[in-house]
């Protein structure tokens, strides 16, 4: 690899060729401050809060988006480049409405960080006349849009067009009337929007936010009408302790527990327990699909590949995109949507308590879980299944409001009926968990023996590349599903939906059969969903899967056939997979939406 | 173009419109000569861009010539958008051919088998005309065995897209904005393969050169800004048009040829150029060694109000920012307001100094040269004409 050595602030750095001004600061070790920059999206070069002076060249160059050559000789902190970069935040902090007291990322803002940074003197520039009258685009149950916080750094567009291939969020017109935009200027809930809440992620100020239902979670949890339960869903137990001192990756679990029972919940279960049955029920239905498929000559291309379910982002996506290939997609609600549906019937049976005055909430790595408990199919326990869906940054804020010293927190268990869960459910917080939980209980059912992988860990579908195929060849079956012996299965796992379209084409063109697809719409999976901890980045998200797979190692249970609890539900109400009152309760139906 | 009196002491020429060999046969003539040698002439010519910014042709043309790759493209930018200038116009309805020859010729020294035109939108009116004569030398390419051809691209009137990377993405259909340099198109341009993209005038004087060569060029003009030039006049002037001057002139000697008698100062090179006061006229010489235009000379005589010409331009540049870049987006909103709020007292005069200084961020720190040269009218105009803005 060819090297390059350059200069910064006199320091001799040696880098490889084709790296950044900013990569090879970094490397040496000298910090650049950056705005529109984020490891995870392509150079954009418009915030011009990185410049540095490159000496014998006439103007600042912007670290960010120039590449290093031989010789270079690098200033980072002139004179020159501190006016500059002082004046560019205060361009920008004049088309900001610097509101930070009332700002829901007050403190959680990067104009505001390099603001107290680098801001020392009263503003002088006039606030531009279009923070008089801007609008809020409230819309959308997820995610809230405030132009007047905008700096039009163009991180969300890029997320939403690079990582995403959803384009929800575009930049229309130029000069002074610029502005980040939907199509045609429509409100955000009514436009290609995944809810996804990549954008949220990477929003360096208050512009996007989640919808956050932290109000009406209190109003619940001081109502003493009401029964509170709580779910708490498998990547959030992985990231919590990033908002409340922990470094990344520290599993919090027992903490988290204690915590919202400190909060006041009545009841803290785990979505873990419906990742479980998840598996119960969409395992069931693979089989039943290869089934009707190998031995039944079924229409193959309406029931294979079947796509998983699991992610809200996915499910917005593939209606928009591939409305012909609703029919693949399993039929299995989400485990919150799950859990929702069991909450108010089973859970409300079993513990005597009249389901219209349980308040089911849930924690969700996922501000597209808050649409899809809105969607008017998700009422099957004849109310709203879930009420409200806090993210793991609005659980984070509730635990600080409440005074609540969560580093010296005990560690709980979480409460029995819909607590119970097994290594296979929490890998569901993982990009390929779910191939894997389902593999661990369909190659047994189907066999009789464990999956012949070391310790169950099947690591060809782990991993952080966008695609991973992988093939099972399926041996000595049981008798009754005979019809798979010698089958050779073809699976993909695909994260972030740019890599989900990339499949979907393949298995649109016919380059590619598969049998079964999992595809979570947030890079890395739930773990660097659109509700986890800001800021995101390959390697926090590689932390967080680590501390995923230890929960799993360590669980006692690994299998999710194995969950006494999910066990004694299908004996004591829903009898059996795919049964009647499963239908009713646990699988839904997807909805063929406009693609502009 | 537009004749002058015998008397003046500016240097008419007559190259681009005058008698010369047909074309074709300047065309044919310049390919029997050694390509390196040829790129040579042009450098030894001093040919700069016509269009403002002033890189040297030759060099452009030895880059790309020199770039790896199979697939280069050569661009005629017809962008004219810089406020004064129309100089662009006058050509392609007179000289188009010259213009395709001249990229014909540049398709085979570098090795670029495709070339574009991007008109401005503005020039749609054009267009038949543009089509014909590129059809027509499309024809003539294909009958000399030149494996070129040139395509039309309409611009949809960004000012923005005269920048060349810009123009690049908007003929790739994007937002016309401009990109991270390096790299530069020479390099990496349209569809990320080495462009070269020179002005409408530049593909003229380029051709004729391989005609007249160098040293006949180099002898008009200054050692630094050799040649001449065509200079869109507009403004207070008895004769507005289309000139052919020679580079290096005094602006005083300018004025003396085009002022209406009472000329307050001249805007060199439209709005993104310099404001010059009656009183500098004699110190100013037009050319790369004083201040370069790419052919806009804007005279203003004494009933105008420099504060309402600044204000003019500043609308301008807030409106035409492509808006990507901060120092650019909001830079012009803020001198604009500036402006205002100093004119009605309700920023004090020293504010000027505050935005002055913004400028000098402006033009360090923006993506463009449209963000980077606001500050040249935007300080010119202050400077000279402080108590206009303030009173």
């Amino acid at each position: 690899m060819k090297t390059v050595r350059l200069t910064i602030d006199k320091k001799v750095v040696e880098v490889q060729a084709g790296k950044t001004i900013l990569d090879a600061a970094r490397i040496a070790g000298i910090h650049i401050p950056t705005l529109c920059h984020h490891p995870d999206l392509c150079v954009a070069g418009n915030c011009r809060v990185c410049v540095v002076e490159q000496v014998g060249v006439r103007t600042l160059q912007a670290s960010c988006a120039v590449p290093v050559s031989d010789g270079m000789e690098i200033i980072t902190n002139s004179a020159k480049v501190q006016q500059a970069r002082r004046h560019i935040l205060e361009l920008l902090l004049s088309e900001h409405r610097s509101d930070c007291v009332n700002c829901y990322k007050n403190n959680h803002c990067e104009l505001q960080d390099l603001a107290a940074k680098y801001i020392f003197t009263p503003a002088t520039l006039i606030p531009l006349p279009a923070l008089q009258h801007y609008t809020i685009d409230s819309s959308s149950p997820s995610i809230i849009k405030d132009d007047s916080k905008c700096i039009r750094c163009q991180r969300c567009v890029r997320t939403c067009t690079q990582l995403q291939h959803v384009t929800a969020l575009t930049v229309s017109h130029k000069g002074h009337e610029q502005k980040i935009s939907t199509f045609m200027d429509k409100p955000l809930n009514d436009v290609v929007c995944t809810n996804c809440g990549q954008c949220v992620n990477r929003c360096p100020t208050g512009a996007l936010t989640e919808r956050n239902y932290i109000q009406e979670v209190w109003d619940a949890l001081l109502d003493p009408n009401t029964h509170v339960v709580v779910q708490t869903a498998p990547a959030v137990r992985v990231a919590l302790g990033e908002e409340l001192g922990f470094d990344v990756g520290e599993r919090v679990t027992g903490k988290m527990v204690s915590a919202l029972k400190t909060l006041g919940f009545d009841s803290v279960l785990d979505t873990d327990f419906t990742a479980d049955l998840t598996i119960m029920e969409e395992g069931t239905e693979l089989l039943t699909r290869l089934k009707a498929v190998l031995t039944e000559k079924a229409d193959a291309g309406t029931l294979l590949p079947m796509t998983t379910s699991c992610s809200p982002g996915w499910i917005k996506f593939i209606e928009h995109k591939f409305p012909d290939y609703l029919t693949n997609v399993s039929s299995c609600k989400s485990p919150q949507q799950m859990f929702g549906a069991l909450a108010k019937t089973y859970y409300a049976r079993k513990r005597k308590l009249n389901p219209a005055k349980i308040v089911s909430v849930s924690i969700m790595p996922c501000t597209a879980k808050k649409y899809e408990a809105d969607r008017p199919e998700m009422r099957s326990s004849g109310f709203k299944d879930v009420d409200y869906v806090l993210t793991t940054r609005e659980l984070a804020r509730m635990i600080k409001m409440a005074g609540i010293d969560f580093m010296s927190l005990p560690d709980q268990e979480h409460d029995s009926l819909m607590g119970e869960s097994s290594g296979a459910a929490v890998i569901f917080g993982a990009t390929g968990g779910v191939m894997e939980a389902a593999l661990r209980t369909a190659y047994e059912l189907v066999t009789g023996r464990e999956v012949p992988f070391a310790n169950l860990d099947i690591k060809p579908v782990r991993g952080m590349e966008g695609v991973r195929e992988a093939n099972i060849t399926i041996e000595g079956c049981l008798p009754e599903w005979s019809f798979l012996e010698g089958v050779e299965l073809k699976l993909a796992v695909a994260h972030g939906l740019t890599n989900a379209w990339e499949v979907m084409q393949a298995v649109k063109q016919g380059k590619a059969e598969f049998h079964f697809i999992e595809v979570m719409a947030c890079p890395g999976g739930c773990l660097g969903g659109g509700g986890q901890p800001i800021p995101t980045n390959s390697e926090i998200r590689l932390k967080r899967a680590q501390a995923i797979y230890e929960e799993d190692a360590g669980k006692h249970i690994r299998k999710s056939h194995e969950n006494p609890e999910v066990l004694a539900l299908y004996k004591d109400f829903l009898e059996a997979p795919m049964s009647h009152k499963s239908h009713e309760l646990l699988h839904t139906y997807y909805i063929e939406r406009h693609c502009n | 173009m537009e004749t002058m009196t015998n008397t003046s002491t500016v240097r008419k020429t007559d190259l681009i419109f005058g008698r010369s060999l047909d074309t074709l046969t300047l065309l044919r003539n310049a390919m029997q000569r050694d390509k390196d040698g040829l790129i040579q002439e042009l450098i030894d010519s001093g040919l700069r861009g016509r269009g403002g910014a002033g890189f040297p042709t030759g060099l452009k043309w030895k880059f790309a010539k020199g770039a790896p790759g199979n697939k280069k493209y050569i661009i005629c930018n017809a962008d004219e958008g810089e406020p004064g200038t129309f100089k662009d116009r006058v050509i392609l309805e007179k000289a188009a051919d010259k213009v395709f020859a001249g990229m014909g010729l540049c398709g085979w020294l570098t090795g670029a088998t495709k070339g574009f035109i991007y008109l401005r939108n503005e020039y749609i009116w054009m267009r038949n005309h543009i089509l014909a004569q590129m059809n027509d030398m499309n024809e003539a390419f294909r009958q000399m065995k030149l494996d070129f051809s040139i395509g039309l691209k309409m611009g949809s009137g960004a000012y923005v897209c005269g920048e060349e990377t810009a123009l690049i993405e908007s003929m790739e259909s994007k937002r016309g904005e401009p990109r991270n340099k390096p790299p530069f198109p020479a390099i990496a341009g349209y569809e990320d393969k080495p462009t070269v993209v020179n002005n409408v005038e530049t593909w003229v004087y380029a051709l004729l050169i391989s005609y007249i060569g160098a040293d006949v060029f180099a002898a008009y003009g200054t050692e630094q800004s050799t040649g001449s030039k065509l200079f869109s006049v507009s403004g207070d002037t008895p004769k507005p048009g289309v000139y052919e001057l020679e580079m290096g002139m005094k602006l005083s000697d300018f004025v003396a040829e085009f002022g209406d008698g009472d000329t307050k100062s001249v805007q060199v090179g439209g709005a993104s150029g310099f404001c010059v006061p009656r009183r500098k006229f004699d110190q100013v010489i037009i050319g790369f060694e004083g201040i370069p235009t790419g052919g806009s000379m804007m005279l203003f005589n004494s009933h105008r109000s420099m504060y309402h010409v600044l204000h003019n331009f500043l609308e301008f540049f807030m409106e035409e920012s492509c808006g990507q870049c901060t120092p650019c987006r909001v830079g012009c909103q803020q001198l604009l307001l500036g402006i205002e709020a100093v004119k009605s007292k309700t920023k004090p005069a020293q504010y000027l100094d505050t935005l002055m200084e913004f400028t000098e961020t402006m033009r360090l720190a923006s993506k463009c040269g449209l963000g980077q040269s606001v500050g040249n009218a935007f300080n010119s105009i202050v400077n000279e004409f402080y108590e206009e803005m303030i009173y």
